[in-house]
């Protein structure tokens, strides 16, 4: 899978091409007692770059995170962060990144400003330097006037403000989030992705941040995407967009879709993927395409689609099924119950 | 517009925060968080007096016509031994703490800080040693209700064996929490090892009455030697079997054990999730 993935050409002219990277993840595995989580993933991020690392529950993203972040040795491989190997040299490593997790790590029983005076001890800041220092970060994250108010207090958007703090008080060169919008509504979500874009721009922080959702990997610089322990597709989003030729046709087949899928590839040679009742095809002129094959198949098709290739179109053409099984369509249902309780 | 991709000059932190500001600021937040839940503010203060009231009192009109602890009246002779019980109970407890930081995240962020694992051992540590020994010393109030009449410098000896027992029992605590991701397996376990070694130190009934092989075992259990030296400070006269400064001694060796334990406990990094 990995040898599969084309080296594309840059995004724009902005990136420094010589940089040396300052995250290098080179042919990690890792396998837990009874499943593989990663298979031999390799890939590079660039200073000042917004990376995402996209993939479905389970996809390893988040076991590439806790090896990012020294909280675990990967099985084989290496994690290489601002030239610190995560396994030889965690201590030097950890000086190097900030890191917000998925789960709240602020001390609800304290206030915004005891967590980051907390935090800053932690990274050896201390004294006039740490309290100007925490004054700052959090008129950043726009909670100076809450300064003084216990976590527990706060709103889901608010806490993951001051976890954002807490990953980005000393000053790191690298960033590490994972999933940083679980529970956020949708006004909170786009200021953190606009927070995120704004360290990139002005204090050129390299950021990796791990999503499943493919309206945040859409605003990336440049995208891995996982799949069962793989990387299937290493790019910005629309270089992998572009990869899929013209259009994307769904076609709901009436009757039986493999069979659908035979004679469509027979009939017009086109490669066809069949997805439960359904068939996709890419093809380029997708509005030409659709009468002819609506024609020539009458009463066999139920519905038919025409879309532009989305992130979505991406993981289904490198791995051939849809970004979300039944399993985590469960998870995501069970997500949204969560937010709704929140919001209650 | 960013034309280039070099990092703008930043304000460097520090090397290595070093040991003591993180254990510092670690031992300051079990602190706070302590203060700021009043019910366990409650529990600590008014815990101590039921126990030992209720227990006392029960076993003292119970058990007079055996008579086994020499003529005190058992009230007395339970002194000792709730305060033990006391700060066995807040040590171990404290350090649930180590399993609700693991669950909820906090502990994940110091875990991927520049802070040396000893410097999250003695922090944590030294956190449950600090409210378990003030409690131990507020049960200490109540002394002369248990015709205990101590000088200025039997205070301070008292002092420090609250302290060095608190401290082993809250490493010993830390140990078994780290591995943990549950609080009822912590409470398994406490139940099973923890409240035996208490019963079995002498608090309840005295060492020379019990029959062979269970005189072994609370002479290999450090908390005997905590009973014995409170007894021996609290009440001079009554005979002990250990003396003051090999009790002292066996604390401090119990103590640094324990340390060592808690912090081989921390020490490992693994190929398994920290969390």
């Amino acid at each position: 899978m990995v040898s599969k993935v084309a080296v594309l050409a840059d995004a724009g002219p902005e990136v420094e091409h010589a940089a040396a990277p300052v995250i290098s993840v080179q042919n990690i595995v890792h396998r837990y007692e009874t499943r593989t989580a990663l298979n031999g993933v390799s890939f590079d991020v660039r200073p000042a770059e917004l990376f995402g690392l996209l993939g479905p529950n389970g996809s390893g993203k988040t076991t590439l995170f806790r090896i990012l972040s020294t909280l675990m040795i990967p099985t084989a491989g290496r994690a290489v962060v601002m030239g610190c190997d995560a396994a030889q040299d965690p201590a030097s490593l950890r000086r190097q990144i900030g890191v917000v997790f998925q789960a709240q790590s602020v001390d609800a029983k304290l206030t915004a400003y005891e967590n980051l005076w907390h935090q800053g001890h932690l990274y050896g800041l201390r004294g006039s330097a740490l309290k100007k220092r925490v004054g700052e970060i959090l008129a950043r994250v726009g909670l100076a006037d809450r300064a003084k108010e216990r976590v527990e207090t706060f709103s889901g958007g608010m806490q993951r403000r001051i976890e954002l703090a807490k990953g980005l008080l000393h000053h790191p060169g690298v960033l590490l989030l994972d999933e940083p919008t679980t529970g956020l509504d949708p006004g909170a979500r786009r200021d953190l992705w606009q927070y995120l874009q704004m360290l990139r721009d002005e204090e050129h922080v390299s950021v990796l941040v791990t999503t499943h959702l493919m309206e945040e990997a859409e605003r990336c610089d440049r995208l891995a995407i996982m799949n069962e322990g793989n990387l299937v597709a290493l790019g910005t989003p629309t270089e992998l967009k572009s990869e899929i030729g013209g259009d994307v046709i769904m076609l709901d087949a009436a009757h039986d879709a493999s069979l659908l899928a035979d004679h469509i590839r027979a009939r017009f040679h086109v490669e066809t993927t069949v997805m439960g009742n359904q068939v996709r095809i890419e093809r380029e002129g997708g509005h030409r395409f659709v009468p002819d094959v609506v024609e020539a198949f009458p009463g066999e098709i139920q519905a038919i689609s025409v879309s532009k290739p989305a992130l979505e179109d991406v993981f289904i053409h490198r791995t051939g099924h849809k970004f979300w099984s039944e399993e985590s369509e469960t998870v995501s249902a069970v997500d949204k119950k969560d937010k709704k309780k929140k919001r209650r | 517009m960013a034309t280039q991709a070099t990092t703008l000059p930043r304000p460097m932190a520090p090397a290595s925060a070093g040991v003591m500001l993180p254990a510092f600021t670690l031992w300051w937040r079990e602190i706070v968080r302590f203060y700021r839940q009043p019910t366990r503010v409650v529990g600590v203060l008014a815990s101590p007096l039921v126990f030992w009231l209720v227990i006392g009192s029960g076993f003292g009109t119970s058990f007079r016509s055996g008579g086994g602890p020499g003529q005190q009246h058992y009230l007395d002779y339970f002194y000792p031994g709730a305060l033990i019980m006391i700060v066995l109970f807040t040590s171990i407890f404290t350090m649930m703490s180590v399993i609700e930081d693991r669950k909820e995240g906090f502990l994940l962020s110091v875990l991927v800080a520049p802070v040396p694992r000893t410097a999250i051992v003695l922090g944590k540590v030294l956190g449950g040693t600090t409210l378990s020994a003030v409690q131990g010393m507020i049960f200490l109030l109540f002394a002369p209700f248990a015709g205990v009449h101590l000088d200025p410098v039997q205070v301070l000896l008292v002092a420090l064996v609250v302290f060095l027992v608190s401290f082993s029992l809250t490493a010993l605590g830390f140990a078994i929490a780290w591995p943990m991701d549950s609080s009822q397996a912590f409470h398994g376990i406490v139940n099973l090892f923890l409240i035996p070694l208490w019963l079995v130190s002498g608090a309840l009934f005295p060492l020379t009455g019990a029959s062979k092989w269970l005189q072994v075992v609370m002479r290999v259990n450090p908390l005997t030697y905590g009973v014995a030296a409170l007894r021996g400070l609290m009440y001079p006269g009554a005979d002990s079997s250990f003396p003051l400064p090999s009790s002292m001694a066996t604390l401090v060796l119990f103590s640094m054990a324990m340390f060592g334990l808690a912090w081989l406990m921390a020490n490992r990094r693994t190929t398994r999730p920290a969390a």
